[in-house]
């Protein structure tokens, strides 16, 4: 998962024909899952003889011993708390991605549609996308009380930028004769930009998408240690406050499998991009 | 005698920090049914010329106007500027999407315009799955779609190879034909004007039209043309 939050912008590829790219793709994808069961298969026996020797010592790595994994689990799922706080914790990324998405394509077409609007923004979205969002925890929790609130806001706030900045990007490369195809065969401005401005963005703004799901992912889970009751974020607290180091680290498993399940999602929305 | 199709007036148009003006009082007339073609060298204005008509380029002063009040144009660029997202049916289909050209499109059109441009077998490719020329094939039947009154080209097969072009002018030639168009060329290519043009305006510069050549009869001589376009007589002439 973490290997995709960064903030470069990746142009979308259309060089190929599409049936080349599904033919190419298939053999790929079989050797890739191959070689990614091995690597799984291997970080896990390092794992394995990690805590069998270093750790055998010290309680707490004792408790992450591969083999209680299965137990804890099972231990989780069956107090139900682990389905119900994975689906807290989807719910709220979800509802600080939709927030990021309204306002990061609608900021980003702006952005990408003017030249001085761009001049104008340029330092401050730089400035501010720097800025880990987690820095707003306090203002967040102080402006926003506790709850669910602060932790849209704070996903929102990570999420946002990637969108902004490739939303912008895709309507600066849009080829200006598309616009004067438009034009000059009699498109009003709201069918331009239906029939011109959004088809020839959605690849850009499928990529800021992507890229923003990562990185509030990865700012969710701290984001819910604040007063929220609920979560994956939460139940870590919650599973250190019980010594329950076990469960913990399943959590922390979960955290990683959903991620990689969102990636993958977002990966088969970006294939589609042949059609509107 | 019929009002001409199109008749542009006394078009100025000066760029922003440009040294002259692009167009100085031009003056142009396009018949229903007859082909004009604008020929000129690089940099001469004709394509202002062309955009101002397109309506993509504001006048300074001086008016064009056209015969039907409701006219409808399309043009035909030196890209061909599909939208890659569509396919080749949907490119040639776009301009059935919006309202201004609801009563002149049908879907019906769409399919014989396909199997006249030849792009039946290509009409579910993507545009990147194109030749050069099919793409330009392609822009045409976008353009054609509409059924425009006036149909502008400029310099519509300048990006493709010689070889290409020669046999995409006489393709054109038979559609328009065929199709009894309107249309306006500009074009820097004094065959590719012989070969499109009913007539043949020479466009030397802002001042405009210096020369003209009917080809109804024949080729007017192609050597007449080149010593035109040596000499640059700088005379103005209606055309």
């Amino acid at each position: 998962m973490t290997h995709h939050t960064t903030w470069t912008t990746q142009a979308p590829a259309r060089s190929t024909g599409a049936r080349a790219r599904t033919t190419a793709a298939g053999s790929g994808i079989r050797k890739n899952l191959g070689l990614g069961t091995l690597g799984a298969a291997t970080a896990i026996g390092l794992w394995w003889i990690f805590t069998h020797t270093a750790g055998q010592d010290n309680p707490l790595i004792q408790a992450f011993v591969p083999e209680r994994v299965p137990a804890a689990l099972f231990a989780l799922l069956e107090r139900d708390v682990l389905l119900a706080d994975a689906w807290a914790s989807l719910r709220r990324l979800m509802a600080g991605m939709a927030v990021a998405a309204v306002l990061g394509i609608g900021v980003g077409i702006l952005i990408g549609s003017s030249q001085t609007l761009d001049r104008l923004s340029s330092p401050v979205v730089q400035f501010l996308r720097m800025i880990s969002p987690l820095s707003w925890a306090p203002v967040a929790v102080a402006l926003f009380g506790v709850g669910d609130a602060p932790v849209f806001f704070l996903v929102a706030a990570a999420a946002v930028w990637p969108i902004v900045i490739n939303t912008a990007l895709g309507v600066r490369s849009i080829d200006p004769y598309h616009w004067r195809v438009g034009q000059t065969l009699g498109a009003s401005r709201f069918e331009a930009v239906r029939t011109v401005l959004i088809p020839a963005i959605r690849a850009h703004v499928m990529t800021g998408v992507r890229v923003a799901l990562g990185i509030a992912w990865v700012v969710l889970v701290p984001a819910e240690m604040l007063g929220v009751g609920s979560g994956l974020g939460y139940e870590i607290l919650n599973a250190r406050d019980r010594l329950a180091y076990d469960e913990m680290l399943v959590v922390i498993l979960t955290i990683g499998v959903l991620g990689i399940i969102l990636d993958l999602l977002t990966r088969i929305l970006l294939l589609d991009r042949r059609r509107r | 005698m019929a009002a001409p199709a199109l008749r542009v007036k006394g078009a100025c148009r000066t760029y922003e920090a440009a040294a002259g003006p692009a167009l100085d009082h031009v003056d142009m007339v396009l018949d229903r049914g007859e082909v004009l073609a604008v020929l000129g060298p690089s940099g001469s204005g004709k394509s202002t010329l062309l955009r101002a008509i397109a309506g993509l380029e504001p006048l300074d002063s001086g008016s064009i106007e056209f015969e039907n009040p409701d006219e409808r144009l399309a043009v035909v660029f030196q890209n061909a500027a599909l939208f890659p997202w569509l396919s080749v049916r949907e490119n040639v289909a776009i301009g059935g999407r919006y309202r201004r050209n609801r009563d002149r499109y049908s879907r019906q059109h769409v399919e014989e315009l396909l199997s006249i441009l030849g792009l039946v077998e290509h009409a579910d490719s993507y545009p990147d799955e194109l030749s050069g020329g099919q793409a330009q094939r392609a822009a045409v039947g976008r353009a054609l779609a509409i059924r425009p009154d006036i149909l502008l080209l400029d310099e519509p097969f300048s990006a493709l190879d010689p070889a290409l072009r020669t046999i995409l002018q006489s393709w054109l030639r038979d559609l328009i034909d065929r199709l009894q168009l309107t249309a306006v060329i500009v074009t820097h290519d004094v065959d590719e004007a012989i070969a499109l043009g009913d007539r043949i305006g020479f466009f030397a510069g802002p001042k405009g039209f210096t020369r003209q050549w009917t080809t109804t009869h024949g080729s007017p001589a192609r050597k007449d043309i080149l010593a035109h376009y040596a000499s640059r007589d700088s005379e103005a002439v209606s055309v």
